[in-house]
């Protein structure tokens, strides 16, 4: 399945949740057809720690992502070209999405500095200076072949206040248009614009403005996810989907915790990325849906159960905690049960999601959500019960 | 006699010493069997290293027994007593026999903490001692299809005195005794078989005396012990298992344990093994490399009329740049030693070689990807390699064994053995032209 030889990005839309601000959509891409709302798990360098593109492809995932800072510095865009771009390299056939680069450059790398024309930055490998520009983000990403590619944002904390957070927002659009100029392949790529503005609702709304001029096949809210209070962070999403259009994918960056998610998806969001769920993994953190279970501890030594008995995944059909816990001892494929297994979870809880949404009752799941994740209704966070209120729903 | 089924059917023996057969009745209702030579499977707590199960499937004729040891399990003892199930079901581990080994052949022991009557194993919390009511308790909680009886075979060290060396006798064939007649007792262990350990170090006549002792005893088979240090001249070790094997019945097998370099392997089926562990192919996924070498013994129209390639001598070896070293340099710790069976992805030269690992491998990891891939997910330290390389190095190594049992089938041992240990010189020249 792919778009139109001018559009290699359709969104149909199947279904809308009369309470909420939910969708259900098929996003169309090149190598194929992605069911939103969707967890898009991250394979940073090419790879999704320790999990074989077999095992994802089996798990139902649809896309994933992969990192521009990371790959552009090894193995570089000239190798993975010749590799038949990262599909190629990674030998992975569903859809890619990559970031542009920005956010690993302000979060990895010491002193670097962002002017007019990109991010300066120091090469940890070799300590060469290099600089990020949008042209070049959008080079290495056209040489990645990724069926999404972000544009180039200039990044600013979500905890940072003032003149500065103004200034990278009109940056972030003038970027935008160097990025939408630079791409090579419009019709084999999508490029997602990046909404900014920090918590500032005056200045975000004034991007929503102006980014949603340029006919870009989508959207992404930025800028959020980084430490902010949670209370500031759901109002600054339902601003932006209350004015992004309503026939684009809303791509909510870096936001992956369980509760989130199925908040967001009411808030209107419909793709969503996040290190957590694989990097808790390997730490023996297991997702459940009444939380997390750290298999890693005592209390599981002798826990013949599996993670999650109603679990289908791959892990839990085979394997006890207790097993796991010992396992974790003696082999790294202990890691890989559990990623696995939080994957799972991640994909089955979208699906359940978009399940709800189609047949008319997200509210009635939203509710028995809540109940099973929280041991009781005053432990519902806050922000919470005021995002869901928002949208019509009362938590009970 | 202590144990089940277990039996040892020859179909040839080649000029007197090579054997091929099958091992039959394994398994606690028989109905397994193991080809021999064969190698067993080699596990970590009953997971192939960096394997789940949808990733070890892909894999193709597994060997139909699996190796666990008391060095991962003898902490857990605890857990499997309240399991009660035994390991096999506690592991997710279906249709598969297991078999018992006190030490994984992965890794060498700290000596020095053996006694009269006890050994030692090393866990991930440290040191665990094991007497002889101990180690059978633990078997009886593990509940294995087969196991090696306890022993001492902390005699690997150059420098062992005669005096230890026959003390391990002594120790091993008491331990045997006290094993056996707790097991003969023991209604979880009935239809359960035991090996008897054949130790003696690398002096000729305690090799021959343990294995007389031994053979005495009501054993399914024998574990030859003491024999894996890389700084043991194949040729030494060949003696000693040579002489060993005359001691013992023909029918029933022998199990070398912590030897499994192709070319030692040969050799060792030459003088009367049967089966090895399968560690081999974990130590090489360890350090970054992949097996290559070459165990084709089909007819190849394009080497006939030529005169037959040198055959490389069993004690010389070249690494990777090109300088020989002699066997015996080699430091008797550093498994971790590449060999000249592989190569290493993380050399510069793979970084745009878009070939699979070897030409012409069916498993998932060369059908799917490339050595670029490979070298940068090593590069980048991605938990993917260890993973690929295992897939790949595992079913390179089991491809080595039916090789080689085909070759004994045909009388083409020779053939094979010209092939293994000369394609690793070539591997070598091959890779500086290319470099």
């Amino acid at each position: 399945e792919s778009g139109l030889p001018s559009s290699p990005l359709t969104l149909r839309i199947v279904a809308e949740c009369p309470v909420t601000k939910a969708r259900v959509c098929d996003l169309i891409l090149p190598h194929c057809t992605v069911n939103t709302p969707v967890f898009m798990p991250v394979g940073t360098q090419g790879t999704l720690k320790g999990i074989t593109v077999d095992q994802l492809e089996d798990l139902g995932c649809q896309i994933c992502l992969g990192n521009t800072y990371h790959l552009g510095m090894r193995p570089g865009p000239d190798l993975i070209e010749k590799a038949n771009d990262l599909h190629g390299f990674m030998n992975w056939k569903r859809n890619l999405l990559t970031d542009s680069g920005g956010f690993q450059m302000v979060s990895l790398v010491e002193l670097s500095e962002v002017t007019e024309e990109g991010v300066k930055f120091k090469s940890p490998y070799d300590g060469k200076e290099i600089l990020l520009s949008p042209e070049k983000s959008i080079s290495i990403q056209n040489s990645l072949g990724s069926d999404i590619m972000m544009q180039l944002d200039d990044v600013v904390s979500s905890t940072v206040t003032g003149p500065r957070v103004e200034e990278a927002m009109h940056r972030s659009v003038r970027w935008l248009d160097r990025c939408i100029a630079a791409n090579k392949n419009p019709h084999k790529q999508n490029l997602f614009a990046i909404i900014q503005g920090g918590l500032n609702s005056k200045l975000r709304k004034a991007c929503l403005d102006e980014m949603t001029k340029r006919d870009v096949p989508g959207f992404a809210i930025g800028g959020l996810s980084g430490g902010e209070e949670k209370d500031d962070f759901w109002r600054m999403v339902t601003l932006s989907t209350d004015h992004l259009p309503r026939e684009k994918p809303r791509y909510l960056m870096g936001v992956g915790y369980a509760v989130d998610l199925v908040v967001c998806v009411a808030l209107g969001c419909d793709m969503f990325d996040c290190v957590f769920p694989t990097r808790t993994a390997r730490f023996g953190s297991a997702l459940v849906p009444w939380g997390s279970l750290q298999v890693k501890q005592k209390q599981y030594a002798k826990d013949f159960q599996p993670i999650d008995p109603d679990c289908q995944c791959p892990t839990c059909k085979r394997h006890s905690r207790a097993y796991l816990h010992a396992l974790f001892k003696s082999d790294t494929a202990a890691m890989h049960h559990v990623t696995i297994h939080n994957i799972s979870y991640q994909l089955t809880l979208m699906r359940s999601v978009r399940q709800s949404i189609m047949e008319g009752r997200f509210p009635e799941f939203i509710q028995s959500f809540m109940k099973r994740m929280f041991p009781s209704r005053d432990q519902y966070p806050s922000w919470t019960v005021d995002a869901l209120a928002s949208v019509n729903i009362t938590l009970q | 006699m202590a144990g089940g089924r277990m039996q040892l059917e020859l179909s040839r023996v080649v000029q007197g010493r090579s054997r091929l057969g099958v091992l039959k009745g394994l398994g606690r209702t028989g109905q397994h069997s193991l080809e021999v030579p064969g190698c067993l499977l080699y596990t970590h707590f009953g997971t192939v290293p960096h394997l789940t199960q949808d990733t070890l499937h892909t894999l193709r004729n597994l060997p139909s027994v699996t190796q666990v040891t008391l060095s991962n399990i003898a902490e857990h003892q605890e857990v499997l007593e309240e399991f009660k199930d035994g390991f096999r079901k506690f592991a997710g581990l279906h249709d598969t026999v297991v078999y018992c080994s006190l030490h994984d052949p992965a890794t060498l022991c700290p000596t020095g903490y053996t006694t009269n009557k006890t050994v030692s194993v090393w866990g991930s919390g440290g040191r665990i001692e094991l007497t002889v009511a101990k180690f059978m308790a633990l078997q009886k909680t593990v509940q294995p299809d087969w196991y090696q009886s306890m022993a001492d075979g902390e005699t690997w060290q150059n420098s062992t005195s005669r005096k230890r060396v026959r003390k391990s006798v002594d120790r091993t064939l008491a331990h045997l005794d006290e094993c056996l007649l707790v097991h003969q007792k023991s209604q979880e262990l009935d239809g359960v078989e035991v090996f008897g350990v054949v130790e003696g170090g690398d002096i000729l006549e305690e090799r021959v005396r343990s294995a007389r002792e031994t053979a005495k005893r009501p054993v399914a088979g024998f574990c030859l012990d003491g024999l894996q240090t890389a700084s043991m001249d194949q040729r030494l070790r060949t003696q000693l298992i040579t002489a060993v094997n005359k001691e013992l019945p023909e029918d029933k097998p022998r199990l070398l344990q912590g030897v499994g370099r192709p070319d030692e392997v040969l050799a060792c089926v030459e003088a009367g093994v049967d089966l090895f562990e399968s560690f081999f192919p974990f130590q090489v996924t360890e350090r970054g490399c992949a097996l290559c070498f070459s165990f084709d013994i089909s007819p190849d129209p394009e080497r006939a009329g030529r005169a037959p390639p040198e055959v490389l001598e069993l004690s010389e070896e070249k690494d990777a740049a090109g300088d020989t070293k002699q066997n015996g340099d080699l430091n008797h710790d550093d498994q971790t030693q590449m060999t000249s069976f592989e190569i290493n992805l993380k050399d510069k030269r793979y970084q745009d070689d878009f070939r699979p690992l070897v030409e012409g491998c069916g498993c998932y990891c060369c059908k799917n990807h490339q050595r670029a891939y490979l070298h940068h997910l090593l590069v980048t330290n991605e938990l993917l390699a260890g993973v690929l390389l295992m897939i790949h190095n595992t079913s390179h190594y089991h491809g080595f064994f039916s090789a080689l049992r085909e070759a004994l089938a045909k009388d083409k041992l020779d053939l094979l053995k010209t092939r293994v240990l000369r394609a690793g010189a070539q591997q070598m020249e091959r890779e500086e032209q290319d470099g």
